[in-house]
């Protein structure tokens, strides 16, 4: 749950998270063994494929949710349930506490729903004077402890043995071992007395389907069917976004859910129920059946161009389960009800923004959630959208305005970076780094060693480098630099340049060309973000170049992927807009893949080399293969433990939340160390910068490089 | 026994989540199965504490006349069950088919039989619109499944139409059953048995 008023309050919070040891020790657990065992649980199946399915099968119910609901609603009364719509979660409570009563009903059971957690259904149930007993272990567990789930398949994922114990203890007035088996034995014999005695079970859906009248759960306990069975009386909640066409959509998500979930082929039990059926608890022995869905802002979200995708979400939880900012923190902090990247989303709509204020600026935008999303939901891009609304919404703060207002005049900006050199003179000691910052620059920064703006922007000695082009080029390749090369990094610019010259790339470096916009984006400077994508588009002459080519593959990233939706309201820009983002490539695919490099063109040396994939290169343009072999084709390759997981740079994500990015880092760099390799190298600049500065902090004999640099190195 | 390519995907796969197997050739096996496995068990635990107040089911252990141990078999065929019910006299054991709501605390095996399977997922097709079906899967400690390899399909897209033809017929419950009851709530750690079973017997039956 989301208590802080404001960012001050919201990192005290997270390092009071990051201070947990166990909940450190077991998030870092968790996440290792669940990408291992959703690797097994996939194997052999086409997961893109099954995930298109479900987002097709989603989107469709999406745009027909209306009908859907009569259909479902007419079948299902046929059968005799009660169906209710209710437009708010106010109004969802009250209903729901209304049918207890007016069946007589004093002891409720709940098996597991996130909508019920959603409307905050216990509070208003028990307030009216009903006892609520939940049945599914973890959330009996947090019930008792008066919490909020921290994840959403697994609500006490954050709780030890033995806080269980301690509870247990508490609650049953006996000693109780931290024995996991014997006290999951003590919760089967503790709940079975409310199963029992409940007169009414309330349970979530999984699916409802439109053209029988079924509604599904899919549990593993079991909790559900007897919640469902034992009770006189049955209440589901359900999200109007569970409606489906038929049940082969449902099977769909039945198929991917659990997968994605706990890296489960299927859970134990597929309940899925079709009309009132029998009950012996009642004296016609007929259940008592209602349904109730909610929309809470669910039918307008349909009709939203941007975030209505959100819709298709299953809750299967593997944002979170991939989530390098969770995996620090937990639930309770990266998240409110709703847990992980579409909590930060859902936060926003269900819960408003005074909650998702914080929450939605801590996401470093890695795109991990996005990449194992069940429904293939651009949740990161959702995620940026809102930063924007909320901008517009309640005026943005300072320095984002401020930096949008600098990105969209590019010679202000660059002769702002350019004065920034002769600034820094007194603070680098003649350095490479930034030695003494001011207080105000520095608090939280400690971390990792800043670099200084280098002597000569690679602006200045493009001249030189044009020399060197060959005389009868092969291909036609336009650079686009990004700041950090070209102010901070040149070197790293001159390196790559050699060797795309070298086999025969007559490189153009226009000179128009500014930041690509990423960092206003994820601010939420939305304005900014469309004026200098246009200002890039711009810049080149986009027809005249066989590839455009960045170093930085956040560059690279945002310019395929966000660039056509930011100007999608010219159509003047269409035609270059489409040819920039047909021709923009990453350096290692145009190495390897275009230029055809291989060992024959290096001297391979004896030096062991160790590799961290960019975000937005690995997920961001799915290009895996290439640097690797690249390393290996002019070093010994040693690959690192989870090469794949963000470094905790995130452009401003660092200096907004620099104890995140710093645990992230200390990982990032632990599994550096321990892979023995004396190098290592990354195709980004903003990896380089942060890696390269907490090795230099930490005193580390590993060298960080960009893969231009080690590759020039060898070359033959 | 003949093994086809799905009983034996079916049995790998549930092997794989502690689903525990064998193959048998007539009902006869079925009984011998869950007598043997009533008789070599820990009677059940009762699970009500004294003063339960339930307007809904018995808030105390069934009474079990003679007998030591309890199975129950609803959804049997008529001599099926009786059959059963001579066997279980011999050895002790109570064989019932219905008044589920009188074992809510508790009750050792039930014999129930699946309508369909689904090979890949190591699934079980469970019919449970009788409320009698619905508890006996939910109340025992061993539950034992009957499979006929005849209705075993590979996926669950190859259940579908069936599935989809008895919803469409009026009220009903149908469940996929593929282990025993289990979570891992307490620290990612796996443990079965946390509300109903704690053993899925899967008896493939030559038919």
């Amino acid at each position: 749950m989301q208590t802080a008023s404001n960012l001050k309050e919201y990192r005290k919070e997270l390092q009071e998270a990051l201070d947990n040891e166990f909940l450190r020790t077991a998030m870092d657990k968790f996440a290792v063994a669940y990408k291992s065992n959703v690797n097994n649980v996939f194997a052999g199946l086409d997961r893109k494929a099954m995930i298109a399915e479900v987002a097709a099968a989603k989107d469709a119910a999406i745009q027909n949710q209306e009908a859907l609901f009569a259909e479902f609603k007419a079948n299902a009364e046929k059968n005799g349930v009660h169906v209710h719509l209710a437009r708010t979660a106010q109004e969802a409570n009250e209903l729901i506490a209304s049918i207890a009563k007016e069946n007589n009903c004093k002891r409720i059971i709940k098996s597991k729903s996130m909508t019920a957690e959603e409307t905050l259904l216990n509070h208003v149930l028990e307030d009216a004077g009903f006892e609520v007993v939940e049945t599914d272990l973890g959330e009996w567990i947090i019930q008792m402890r008066h919490e909020g789930p921290t994840h959403m398949v697994m609500p006490a994922i954050h709780l030890s043995r033995h806080q269980v114990a301690e509870l247990f203890t508490s609650v049953t007035k006996e000693q109780q071992s931290d024995d996991i088996q014997k006290l999951v034995k003590v919760a089967r014999r503790q709940l079975r007395r409310y199963f029992a005695e409940a007169d009414m079970g309330v349970t979530g859906a999984n699916f409802a389907l439109a053209d029988s009248g079924t509604i599904g759960i899919c549990c593993n306990e079991g909790n559900a069917r007897l919640t469902m069975t034992l009770p006189r009386v049955h209440v589901a909640i359900c999200g109007l976004d569970k409606l489906a066409a038929s049940l082969n959509d449902a099977l769909k998500v039945v198929k991917i859910l659990p997968r994605n979930a706990t890296g489960q082929a299927i859970t134990s039990y597929v309940n899925m129920v079709t009309g009132a059926n029998e009950c012996k608890g009642n004296p016609e022995d007929k259940k008592i059946m209602h349904i109730v869905f909610l929309d809470n802002g669910r039918s307008a979200l349909a009709k939203d161009p941007v975030c209505g995708e959100v819709l298709r979400c299953v809750r299967c939880g593997a944002c979170a389960n991939v989530c390098p900012v969770y995996r620090l923190v937990g639930g309770h902090q990266m998240g409110h009800i709703y847990i992980g990247a579409v909590g930060l989303i859902l936060t926003y709509f269900f819960h408003g923004r005074e909650k998702a204020k914080q929450l939605i600026q801590n996401c470093i935008n890695c795109g991990a959630c996005k990449d194992i999303c069940a429904a293939g939901i651009d949740l990161p891009a959702i995620i940026q959208e809102i930063r924007a609304r909320l901008n517009e919404e309640e005026g943005a703060p300072i320095e984002s305005t401020l930096l949008g207002k600098v990105l969209a005049n590019r010679k202000l900006f660059h002769t702002l970076l350019r004065f920034g050199r002769y600034a820094q003179k007194p603070i680098t000691g003649n350095t490479p780094y930034l030695r003494h910052l001011p207080q105000m620059f520095m608090r939280g920064q400690e971390f990792r060693a800043l670099p200084a703006l280098a002597p000569k922007p690679f602006r200045d000695i493009w001249d030189e480098v044009k020399r060197n082009n060959p005389v009868q080029p092969k291909l036609r390749v336009a650079l686009f630099a990004g700041c950090a090369q070209d102010f901070i990094y040149p070197e790293q610019l001159v390196a790559a340049a050699k060797l795309m010259q070298a086999k025969g790339a007559a490189l153009e470096f226009p000179m128009g060309q500014s930041c690509c916009g990423l960092p206003v984006q994820m601010m939420g400077e939305r304005k900014a973000a469309e004026d200098v994508a246009q200002m890039n588009v711009h810049a080149f002459d986009v027809a005249k170049y066989d590839y455009i080519v960045s170093m930085c593959a956040s560059c690279s990233s945002h310019i395929k992927h966000s660039y056509p939706s930011l100007l999608k309201g010219q159509p003047s820009e269409q035609v270059a807009v489409q040819q920039m983002v047909d021709k923009m490539t990453d350096f290692s695919s145009l190495l390897h893949d275009v230029l055809g490099y291989t060992e024959d063109d290096f001297k391979k040396g004896q030096e062991a080399v160790t590799y961290h994939a960019p975000c937005h290169l690995c997920r961001g343009l799915g290009v895996t293969k290439q640097p690797r072999d690249l390393i290996a084709a002019a070093a010994d390759y040693k690959p690192s433990a989870e090469e794949d997981v963000c470094c905790g740079f995130g452009g401003s994500y660092s200096i907004k939340f620099p104890e995140m990015s710093s645990a992230t880092l200390k990982r990032k760099l632990d599994n550096m160390e321990a892979s023995g390799a004396s190098v290592l190298v990354t195709d980004c600049p903003g990896c380089v910068m942060q890696i390269r500065g907490g090795a230099e902090k930490r005193g580390s004999k590993v060298k960080v490089q960009h893969l231009a640099e080690l590759l020039v190195s060898k070359m033959k | 026994m003949t093994a086809t390519p799905l009983a034996s995907l079916f049995m790998e796969k549930a092997n794989a989540v502690s689903i525990s197997v064998t193959e048998v050739a007539s009902m006869a096996d079925v009984f011998s199965y869950a007598l043997h496995l009533c008789k070599e068990k820990e009677p059940y635990q009762n699970l009500l504490p004294k003063g339960v107040n339930s307007t809904t089911v018995a808030a105390k252990p069934a009474d079990l006349g003679d007998a030591q141990k309890v199975i129950a078999a609803p959804g049997l065929a008529e001599e099926d069950l009786k059959a059963l019910q001579k066997l279980g006299e011999k050895e002790g054991i109570l064989v019932i088919s219905c008044g589920l709501r009188n074992f809510v605390a508790g009750l050792d095996v039930s014999v129930t039989m699946a309508t369909m399977g689904i090979a890949e997922t190591a699934t079980c097709v469970l019919d449970c619109s009788d409320e009698e079906v619905r508890l006996a899967s939910m109340l025992c400690e061993d539950h034992v499944m009957v499979l006929p390899k005849s209705v075993l399909q590979q996926s669950s897209f190859d259940v579908e139409q069936a599935i989809e033809a008895l919803q469409k017929k009026g009220p009903r419950f149908i469940s996929f059953i593929s282990g025993a009851s289990r979570t891992a709530d307490i620290e990612r750690v796996l443990a079965l048995g946390v509300h109903g079973p704690l053993q899925l017997h899967v008896l493939l039956l030559e038919a």
